[in-house]
Parts: structure tokens; C-alpha cells; sequence
């Protein structure tokens, strides 16, 4: 009896010493999802120099001219076609100016400053239809996965938009809305309306699609009928328990719908439909720049490789979202 | 399935009629007016004849319903007139361009073969980079090849045709000065000469076109792969000894063409509305700068027409595709 009741006592004693069997709280601090994310994320080396390129380039435009502070309008017709400064490797005698580092065009403009204003407006246009977009899907994606009777109309809807041929539309729409809303918001107020509206309204259906299908699986899920019985009205449920578990998948066709966006935005400038001459986008620089390409290629290759590298990085961060977001891929 | 497919091909026909709807009344709703190149001494009571001449007088409905006779009942007419040598569609009124004052139709067949060529070529040139890659990158994932061939493709995704077309312009064009820039749509293929004229010409459209192409299908194509590469039909055909070049390029690539091809049927209509950018850049007198001139000349029944025929090509594809996923694949079945 003494013995055993020893023997118990040594136990104890020894499981204090090794410390076994005792954690009193845990030992790593607990996890978010967010974290679980951003370090998968991390992982990705393409997303990261992706992201982080993107936002190099979001705050070059958007700081850029307090430091550069050229006008982009301002004339400067005894300084025209100046070449960048660059060109001085190969061609000595090249006519350069080191206060016009990328050069002049042929009104005598600053191509640095141009591509800085172009920039912020292919950005705004991107990332202002990327949103219009995403809202639209997500209000049809979620309004038709929750309740049942708009389920067949609005997946209708999204079949029919889906078979609209969209750049000949695209095409169609800016051309022919051009003048009225010029006259009602202002020749540069006006495009960017128009040219935001038809790329929005012609691109929301991938995300309605799978914020559909995400609503669906998640409607039957146990928290949600527990939400019901509790006497939560539909709005409360979509706000507060499905929204915030569909924001993945929007947040990976956000990334794709701002490439797309940007590269329509810059196709509509090109072929001579999106905004007045004097507004510069990238994707005009690149139009205007075009027929004289033989003499002046840094005209057109500067803002193309701007438009492509925004791209380039927008697409691998949403590659890389993709695979931290998707809880099967996540912390392999 | 033939009753899956006749339900399919029922059902386009109104998703076809909403559409027309839509573009019709997209183009009612323009501002844009048809005479305004009329020169302004023209009275005013002449101009509104003129109007009445181009159909313009009549309400919407009546105009919409006339542009849907014209289309579907007097061109199949024509057509068919123009196979059998028949009479059908005497003293009937087509579809009139208000730019030439000739038939909508006669101008998209002449224009149809350029389109065809450059845009048919560059998809099977496509096709043809973009199988291997994608087969070799997922044998060998997370090799050395695999790696470059996403970045190739991803570089593929991001660079727009209008910059990657005014790249090899510059460069093989402008400096080298091996194809030239502009394709030359009244050359014709005589003899060995002017087939090797016909080939420089094609070559940079055509690449320009098909670096799009290989970049979505070859990723298809790795991402098919891979599914398959891991299932247990494989390691039984490794197990019963088949060589491993049997084991990929029969087993696993057979079952992974079959997402594939519905791809490549999807991506079709896809092409042509890109064409539009490769047309202008090259100046490639097809169906997509037909559209753009239109547009630019308000010659809404061009417009109208062509921009419906794109659809067409959506909706057909559509239906070619989820037919032939269903004759392929025999896991699934509609019915």
C-alpha cells in the first residue's frame, strides 16, 4: 500500500522532470487562415516578385508626378523626337537631352511623363472595370446560388451573355456611345464611363459562375442552417456567413479580371476606339507610336512591355493566389 | 445523344434570336446617323426620301423582323441559287451594305478566304506546338522544360497580339528584313515562286495568332496529363511491361485528348474575334477589318451582320463541343 502509493509519487515526480504529458496551453501560437495563406503565398516566388511588381508600378504612377514633375501636354516643339538617353550606348551622335531621359515624341511631349499619366489611366480603367465586374458576378453568382427561384433566369442570362461574340461588341458599343456621353461627362470623364461600363458589363460572368457554384456546396453547410434556425434573415446569412467564404475564389478572378480588363482597355486604344488623342493610355502611346516604329521602336516598345509586365505579374500573382487560397494545395 | 443534340440545336435558336435582339437594338439605340456624310446642301425633304430608301422610315419591330427575313430566308436563297443554278430569290431584297450599296453577303465571301487562311492556319500551327509541349512538360514536371514552358506560356497569356505583332514587326521586318509587313491578299500561288512568297507573308500573322493559342492549349494539354499520368490504368500497363512510349503517347494521351479537343472547339470563335487586332496590325483585308471599317462608317447593316455571324460561331461551337465531349467520353452521357 505505502508502497505503491511511493511508487505514484516517484511517477509524478519523474513526469514533472521529463515535463511529458503536460501542456497547459498550446505550444505554437494559434493560426489564421490569412497567415496559412501568406505564407504558402511566400512560397511562390513568381506571385511574390509579381505582387511585388505590381505594386512598384501602381505607386510609379501614382507618386510619379510629384517627382517627375514634367507636364505630360506641355509642347516643347524645339525639343522634339529627342531619343532616350539609352541610345547614347550604341549611337554617340543620337540627339539626347539628360532632363528628357525616355526622350520626346514628335510634338515634343516627355515620353516619361506620358507613360506616367498613361499608366494611371490603363490602371484606373483596369482596376475600376476589374471592380464593376466582380461586383456584378458576385451579386448574380451569389442572388442565383441562394435562392432557387432566380437560379434558372440568371444562369440563362450568364449562358446568353457568355455566347456574346465580346470584342466585335465591345467594338460596337464604344463607337457608337462615343458622342452622347462625351457630351454628358466631358470628352475624358465620358470614355472612361463608357469604356469602364462595357468591359464590366461584358466580363462578369466567369466570377458569377463559380461564386454560383461555391454558394451552392456552402448553403447546405451545418453553420448556415444553424444561422437559419436561429431566425437569421437571407441578407444576414449572404453577408455575414457566405460572402466572407467566397472571397477566394473572387480574389483569384479579381487577378484575371484585371489582366483582361488592362488588355482590352489597351486593344480598344489600339485599333482606334478608346480615348481622345490627347488622353494618353499605354495602349494609345503604343497606337500613336505605330506608324513611325522604324525610326522611333522605344515609342512602342516601352509602353507594350509596360502593358505586358503589368500582365505578366497581375496573371503570376493570381497563379500563386490560386494555389495559397485552395485549402487542399495549402502547406504542401 | 441525336436526341441531346437535336435539344441543343432547338435551344440555339432562341439564344440566336436573343442575341440578334440584342445587337439590333445596340445599334437602335446608336446616335450614329447614316446620312451625316451627305454634303449639306441637300434639302432636307431629299435627305428624309434618302432615309426611307435605306429602310429608316419604318418602326423598329418592322425593321428588325425584315432584317431576319432578309438573313435567314433570302440569303439561304441565294445560296442555294448559286449551287443548284435555281431562281428562288429573283426580285427578292437582300442584306445591303449602305457603304457599297452591294450585298452584305457577297463582301463577307470575298473577304472570308484571307480570314480562313491566316486564322485556320495559325489555329493548327497552334495546336501542333502546343500538344508536345504540354505532353513532355507533364511527363517530366518540375523539369527544367516544364519551368520554361510555363513562363513561355504565361509570357504567352500577358503579351497583347497588338504588342507582340509591332515586336516582330520591328524585328524581322523592319531590321532583318526577312517577311515583309503587310500581307499582300492579291497574291496568287502559282507556281514554287510565289508559294514561298505566300509562305513569308503568312508566317508572322500566323505566329503572332498562334503564340495565344499554344499558350492556353499547351497548359490544357499539361494539366490533362498530369490527371491521367497518376491513375492506377497506368502503372497496370507499366506493370504488364508496355513500353513507356506505349504507355504515354496510347493510354495516357488518348484519355487525355478527350477534355482537350472540346478546348480546341471552344477556342475557335475565340480566334476570330482576336483576329481583328492581327487583321489591323497586318493589314489583312478579312471579316475582322470588314468589321472595324463598318464600324467606322456607320454601316449598320454590315455591322449588324457580321457581328451576328460571330455569334453564330459561339453558339455552333458551343454545341459542337459539349457533343463531341459526350461521343468521346463514354462516363458521360446527356441523356
Amino acid at each position: 500500500m505505502t508502497d505503491q502509493r511511493v511508487n505514484a509519487a516517484a511517477a509524478e515526480v519523474e513526469m514533472e522532470t521529463f515535463g511529458a504529458l503536460k501542456d497547459k496551453e498550446p505550444q505554437k501560437e494559434p493560426r489564421s487562415q490569412w497567415k496559412d495563406v501568406w505564407d504558402q503565398l511566400r512560397k511562390h516566388k513568381g506571385a511574390l516578385i509579381g505582387g511585388g511588381f505590381l505594386l512598384f508600378i501602381t505607386l510609379f504612377v501614382l507618386v510619379g508626378p510629384w517627382v517627375w514633375r514634367v507636364d505630360p501636354k506641355a509642347l516643347d516643339i524645339r525639343n522634339k523626337d529627342l531619343r532616350p538617353i539609352y541610345t547614347l550606348l550604341w549611337d554617340s551622335d543620337a540627339k539626347v537631352l539628360w532632363s528628357r531621359p525616355f526622350g520626346t515624341d514628335n510634338l515634343g511631349r516627355d515620353i516619361m511623363a506620358t507613360l506616367i499619366a498613361g499608366g494611371r489611366a490603363s490602371l484606373a480603367v483596369g482596376w475600376a472595370a476589374m471592380i464593376l465586374s466582380l461586383v456584378l458576378g458576385t451579386v448574380v453568382g451569389v442572388c442565383a446560388g441562394y435562392f432557387k427561384k432566380l437560379d434558372g433566369i440568371l444562369m440563362r442570362l450568364t449562358d446568353l451573355f457568355l455566347s456574346l461574340p465580346i470584342l466585335p461588341l465591345l467594338l460596337v458599343a464604344v463607337t457608337l456611345f462615343r458622342q452622347p456621353l462625351r457630351a454628358a461627362f466631358g470628352p475624358e470623364g465620358g470614355m472612361f464611363i463608357l469604356i469602364v461600363g462595357v468591359i464590366g458589363i461584358t466580363s462578369w460572368m466567369p466570377t458569377a459562375r463559380i461564386v454560383r457554384g461555391e454558394v451552392l456546396a456552402l448553403k447546405e453547410r451545418e453553420f448556415v442552417l444553424a444561422a437559419r434556425s436561429i431566425g437569421t434573415k437571407p441578407g444576414q446569412i449572404i453577408r455575414r456567413h457566405l460572402l466572407p467564404n467566397v472571397v477566394s475564389p473572387i480574389m483569384v478572378s479579381a487577378t484575371l479580371g484585371l489582366a483582361a480588363a488592362i488588355i482590352a482597355e489597351s486593344a480598344l486604344s489600339f485599333l482606334g476606339v478608346g480615348f481622345p488623342s490627347d488622353f494618353p493610355t499605354w495602349g494609345k502611346l503604343l497606337a500613336d507610336a505605330v506608324p513611325r516604329m522604324e525610326e522611333f521602336p522605344e515609342r512602342v516598345m516601352l509602353p507594350g512591355i509596360l502593358i505586358s509586365l503589368t500582365v505578366l505579374s497581375v496573371n503570376y500573382l493570381g497563379d500563386g493566389l490560386r494555389d495559397a487560397l485552395d485549402p487542399r494545395i495549402r502547406g504542401r | 445523344m441525336l436526341t441531346y443534340t437535336i435539344r441543343r440545336l432547338v435551344l440555339s435558336i432562341p439564344t440566336l434570336l436573343f442575341i440578334s435582339i440584342v445587337i439590333f437594338l445596340l445599334l437602335q439605340l446608336a446616335p450614329g446617323d447614316p446620312m451625316a456624310q451627305v454634303p449639306l446642301t441637300v434639302p432636307p425633304e431629299v435627305k428624309e426620301r434618302m432615309r426611307e430608301a435605306l429602310g429608316l422610315g419604318a418602326p423598329i419591330h418592322v425593321q428588325y423582323l425584315k432584317w431576319l427575313v432578309q438573313f435567314f430566308w433570302v440569303e439561304p436563297q441565294v445560296l442555294i441559287d448559286h449551287w443548284f443554278g435555281t431562281t428562288f430569290s429573283e426580285g427578292k431584297l437582300r442584306v445591303i451594305s449602305w457603304q457599297t450599296r452591294s450585298p452584305v453577303m457577297d463582301i463577307v465571301i470575298q473577304r472570308m478566304p484571307q480570314t480562313l487562311w491566316v486564322v485556320g492556319m495559325s489555329y493548327i500551327v497552334g495546336i501542333l506546338i502546343a500538344l508536345p509541349i504540354g505532353i513532355y512538360s507533364a511527363y517530366k514536371q518540375y523539369s527544367v522544360f516544364d519551368q520554361a514552358g510555363t513562363f513561355v506560356s504565361m509570357i504567352g497569356f500577358s503579351i497583347p497580339p497588338f504588342f507582340s505583332g509591332v515586336v516582330v514587326i520591328v524585328i524581322f521586318s523592319v531590321n532583318l528584313g526577312w517577311f515583309p509587313s503587310i500581307y499582300d491578299t492579291t497574291h496568287t500561288v502559282t507556281d514554287w515562286e510565289s508559294f514561298k512568297v505566300q509562305l513569308q507573308q503568312m508566317v508572322m500573322p500566323v505566329m503572332v495568332l498562334a503564340l495565344q493559342t499554344t499558350a492556353q492549349i499547351s497548359r490544357f494539354m499539361r494539366a490533362s496529363m498530369l490527371e491521367n499520368l497518376n491513375q492506377d490504368y497506368v502503372r497496370t500497363a507499366r506493370a504488364k511491361g508496355l513500353k513507356e512510349s506505349a504507355v504515354v503517347l496510347v493510354h495516357v494521351l488518348r484519355n487525355s485528348m478527350i477534355p482537350i479537343i472540346t478546348v480546341i472547339a471552344l477556342g475557335i470563335p475565340s480566334i476570330f474575334g482576336g483576329a481583328i487586332i492581327t487583321e489591323t496590325l497586318f493589314k489583312v483585308n478579312g471579316i475582322g477589318q470588314l468589321l472595324l471599317t463598318a464600324l467606322f462608317a456607320n454601316d449598320l447593316p454590315m455591322v449588324m451582320t457580321l457581328t451576328f455571324i460571330f455569334a453564330i460561331l459561339i453558339v455552333l461551337f458551343n454545341l459542337i463541343a459539349d457533343v463531341l465531349y459526350g461521343v468521346l467520353d463514354p462516363r458521360i452521357r446527356y441523356d
